[in-house]
Order: C-alpha cells, then sequence, then structure tokens
C-alpha cells in the first residue's frame, strides 16, 4: 500500500504567508510583529482570550482590514505581492472567489432578510453566474454539501436556528470553493449537540475536497478535534505554536499552561 | 535498514506554576531495524509512556535526536518542521494509544474508514475494509453505525485498534494496546501485530502482559526511576 511511500524531506511550500503584520487602533496594539503560515489542506487553529488578537488576525487574513505594516501572500495563481496592496475591488473579487469566511454572528455574513438559497447565489452572481438554473443548482449543491436541508432553502435566516444559520454561512463560504476557509468562532453560542453537527460537516468537507481552514477559537477542545497545527496568541502576539496534540499535552509556554490546565 | 535511530534523547516537563521542572528521562539510545519490535520495560511512572509520546512528537524533547531513516535520507523528528511531523503520521509512523479519541457523532465505521479514506480510497471500499476489521476485533456488527463516544472501555478499544492498524505504518508506537482488552479482542490484536512485523513494520511497545506479544518481541529496554539505558538482545 502507498503507505510504504517515502516521507517527503522537503516541506510544501505554505499556501499562506504572512509576515511581520503590527496594528495598532489608537493606543491598543491588536497585532504586534505576527507571522503565520497555512499549509495547502491543514486545518490551523488559533486561541487566544478576548482581544489576544485572533480575531483581527482572520480579518486580516480576509482583507477586511490593513495593518500598519506585514506582508500577505497566498500562492495562489495570478496573486504575485503583497495582498495588502491590492485596491478595494481587486480585495473584493479575491475575497468572493477565493476565499470563504463564517463568522460568529451569522448577521454579519448573511443578509437575514433574503432567503437562504439567495444569500448563497449572491456569491455566484459576483463570480458571473448569471443563469437562474444554474444558479440554483449550484446553490444546491453548496447548501447539501454543509448539510442543510433543501426543503428549507428557501426560508430567510431570520427564521431559521443558530445551527442552521450557520450552515447557510458556510454554503455560502463553499458555494466558489474558495482555496481558505476561514472560520471565526463557528460554533460559539450553539447547543453542545448543534456544535458536534457543525464540527462533524466541517470535518467532512475538509476530507472530502482537501478545504485548507483557519479557525479561530477560545473553546481548546474544538481546536483539540479539528485542528493539525494550532497558534496561541496573548496581547497580539503569538506565544506559541506547534502540532495541536503536543500544545495541548505539553504546552511549553506559561500561558498556554494555563489555558490548558483551566479546561474541565 | 534502519527505521529508526535515537540518541542522547532527553526530557523534562517545565511546569510553570510550580516553578520548577519534572524529570522524565534522559540518556535514552536505542536503534531499531525493519520488521522489529522492542519492548520498553519498567515500573509504572518510569516514563515508557512519557517516550512513545516523545517518538511521536506529542511531547517536545529537550535533549537528543530521533533520526528517522528512509531511502531518502534521514528526518530529525526532536526538530522536524510541525509540517513534515504531520505527513509524517499521516503516512508513516502510527500511534495506538489507550483511549479513543472520537469526536462525537461519528459512526464507528466511519472512524476506523477514515485513514483509508485520507489516503484516498473511495468510501464504498474504507467502508468495507473498515467493517472486515471490526469484526476481526469483534465489534458486534450492531455497533458498527453507532458513536462510540457511549461504549465501554473495551468496545472503544477496538474500535481505535482497528482504525490504527487498518493502515500498515513503517513503525507503530504501542501504548499498552491490550489493556481493557477480553481474550477474543487481544488474540486478534496479536495476530495483526504478527502481520504487520512480517511485512516489515518496526514497533515500538508497552505493554501491561508481554506475555501475549513474547514471540514478536526481538529486543526489550528497561526503563529505570532515574538515569536510563541498557540496550539488551533477547
Amino acid at each position: 500500500m502507498n503507505a510504504m511511500l517515502p516521507p517527503q524531506l522537503m516541506t510544501t511550500p505554505p499556501l499562506l504567508t504572512m509576515t511581520g503584520l503590527c496594528r495598532r487602533y489608537g493606543r491598543v496594539t491588536a497585532l504586534d510583529d505576527v507571522s503565520a503560515m497555512v499549509y495547502p489542506g491543514e486545518v490551523l487553529g488559533i486561541v487566544g482570550e478576548s482581544g489576544s488578537g485572533k480575531s483581527t488576525l482572520l480579518r486580516m487574513m480576509n482583507l477586511e482590514d490593513t495593518p500598519d505594516s506585514g506582508d500577505y501572500r497566498l500562492a495562489l495563481p495570478d496573486l504575485p505581492g503583497n495582498l495588502f496592496d491590492l485596491d478595494r475591488f481587486a480585495r473584493r473579487m479575491l475575497c468572493a472567489t477565493r476565499i470563504g469566511i463564517v463568522y460568529q454572528n451569522p448577521h454579519q455574513g448573511l443578509l437575514m432578510k433574503h432567503t437562504s438559497s439567495g444569500n448563497v447565489a449572491e456569491r455566484l452572481l459576483i463570480a458571473g453566474e448569471r443563469s437562474f438554473a444554474a444558479l440554483r443548482a449550484r446553490g444546491r449543491v453548496a447548501l447539501e454539501a454543509s448539510e442543510f436541508p433543501l426543503d428549507r432553502m428557501d426560508a430567510r435566516p431570520i427564521e431559521l436556528s443558530g445551527g442552521m444559520q450557520q450552515r447557510v454561512q458556510l454554503a455560502k463560504a463553499i458555494a466558489l470553493e474558495p482555496a481558505l476557509l476561514l472560520l471565526d468562532e463557528p460554533t460559539t453560542g450553539l447547543d453542545v449537540s448543534v456544535q458536534a453537527l457543525v464540527l462533524d460537516t466541517l470535518k467532512r468537507l475538509q476530507r472530502d475536497r482537501a478545504i485548507t481552514m483557519v479557525i479561530v477559537s477560545h473553546d481548546l477542545g474544538v481546536l483539540r478535534t479539528m485542528a493539525d497545527r494550532v497558534m496561541v496568541m496573548r496581547h497580539g502576539r503569538v506565544v506559541e505554536q506547534g502540532l495541536a496534540d503536543q500544545v495541548f499535552q505539553d504546552p511549553q509556554h506559561e500561558y498556554t499552561q494555563s489555558l490548558v490546565h483551566a479546561k474541565l | 535498514m534502519t527505521v529508526l535511530q535515537v540518541e542522547n534523547l532527553g526530557k523534562q516537563f517545565q511546569m510553570h506554576h510550580l516553578g520548577q521542572s519534572l524529570h522524565a528521562f534522559d540518556s535514552i539510545n536505542f536503534t531499531l531495524a525493519q520488521g522489529e519490535f522492542l519492548l520498553l520495560r519498567g515500573p509504572n511512572g518510569v516514563g515508557k509512556s512519557t517516550l512513545l509520546r516523545t517518538l511521536y512528537r506529542s511531547y517536545l524533547p529537550q535533549e537528543g535526536h530521533i533520526w528517522y531513516h528512509t531511502t531518502e535520507g534521514r528526518i530529525d523528528l526532536a526538530r522536524a518542521a510541525d509540517v513534515d511531523i504531520a505527513l509524517l503520521r499521516r503516512r508513516e509512523i502510527g500511534f495506538v494509544t489507550q483511549f479513543l479519541i472520537a469526536r462525537p457523532r461519528v459512526a464507528a465505521e466511519d472512524i476506523v474508514a477514515e485513514p483509508l479514506r485520507l489516503a484516498g480510497i473511495p468510501a464504498a471500499e474504507a467502508t468495507a475494509q473498515a467493517r472486515l476489521w471490526l469484526a476481526e476485533f469483534g465489534v458486534k456488527r450492531d455497533l458498527w453505525r453507532a458513536y462510540p463516544t457511549t461504549f465501554s472501555g473495551g468496545e472503544q478499544q477496538k474500535v481505535n485498534l482497528a482504525r490504527a492498524l487498518i493502515l500498515p505504518q513503517r513503525l507503530l508506537l504501542l501504548d499498552e494496546p491490550t489493556a481493557s482488552l477480553d481474550a477474543g479482542a487481544r488474540a486478534a490484536l496479536v495476530r495483526r501485530l504478527a502481520d504487520l512485523k512480517a511485512q516489515g513494520v518496526a514497533m515500538i511497545g508497552v505493554f501491561h502482559h508481554p506475555g501475549d506479544v513474547a514471540h514478536l518481541i526481538d529486543r526489550d529496554i528497561e526503563l529505570t526511576a532515574k538515569e536510563v539505558t541498557e540496550d539488551v538482545a533477547v
């Protein structure tokens, strides 16, 4: 079997490379010289308490904000150079077509008074899809992959439960098969049973489509089940990073140890 | 062919909240060839499991080297990049723990089939193979679609073993895989290990009752309370 293949001693190049990001909001330092790499097909978890800079970092990955300094590259065709140098239009196209995002608060990612299928179709429209039949069909595929019940596809998100709203966000995020999927506390505030279902959906997507993911969460349990590698942030800095099981079983930094010891 | 060459390996845990470090082991030296089976011996708490986890890089060693040899060259697992370790774990280095780490709401047969799916084997074939292994380890048919989080310890361990041993790896780390197993499952496990050894899989194991695998053991290492080690031929 293929288990006997020689290992690749030369690592595959990262999909995402961020170097030296700094961002201050007034007197608050949100990011202090943060660098990160994400490799194709992996799940990177970012953990830290409120105000650690983890969500700011994710928003930078989604080009929603520009740092005071720093460099951001994605190893994708036709994307040379620092992505922070792109203008607003180019950023919007890139985010709509190559990067998907799921926010903790569905209100941030969805138009609550449009239908669920309409929310997904909006993404496809940006990418130039015009045929109504094709929009329906592709929307249906994305909703199905997110394990959204198709008989509710014309319901408005405002009529749906929190878990279902997250599935609509997910369908929208993956509709164009992005190279990078960003998730900001995707299960925070959901019942544990719903949380398990959403995590299972994410895991299945990752396995079947090999989507590269970055998950921000303050929940160590979520990252323990989902992430291959973990970055621990505090006060805008990365204090520790490593393989998920290593960071949780043998944390090196004092702060990470206190986090792991506080876990129920 | 040498698979693993461990040189002067040492591990301590820095416990910041205690302001001290805990010594686990130091000066571990051994080599392991393809198809060889090495037994780690010693009383509870002497660091056998810690050594296995350090070899797997769940624990970070402070000193020494863990050279993993391939036809392409060697890589030091003590220092290799996380992505390289992740890749090796997916393809070549397996770890069998005493405890099942199950994701909630995933059926037993899907848990077992997952390594095959990750290796690119189609779903139907992967599931068929998973069922064969569940049957081999004595998991009852009506549990195959159930969620193992609610299984008894022994049944969980069988699912765990089926998953860990379904793909032949080059190096297998075994942390008391027979604990909490009934006689039938223990026999199935020993058969599978003998089969893997014959295929050239190198193994390092900790066993409560090494008698179960006595005929597989090529060498052993005795870990002692403070300083370690000698490499004794059996």
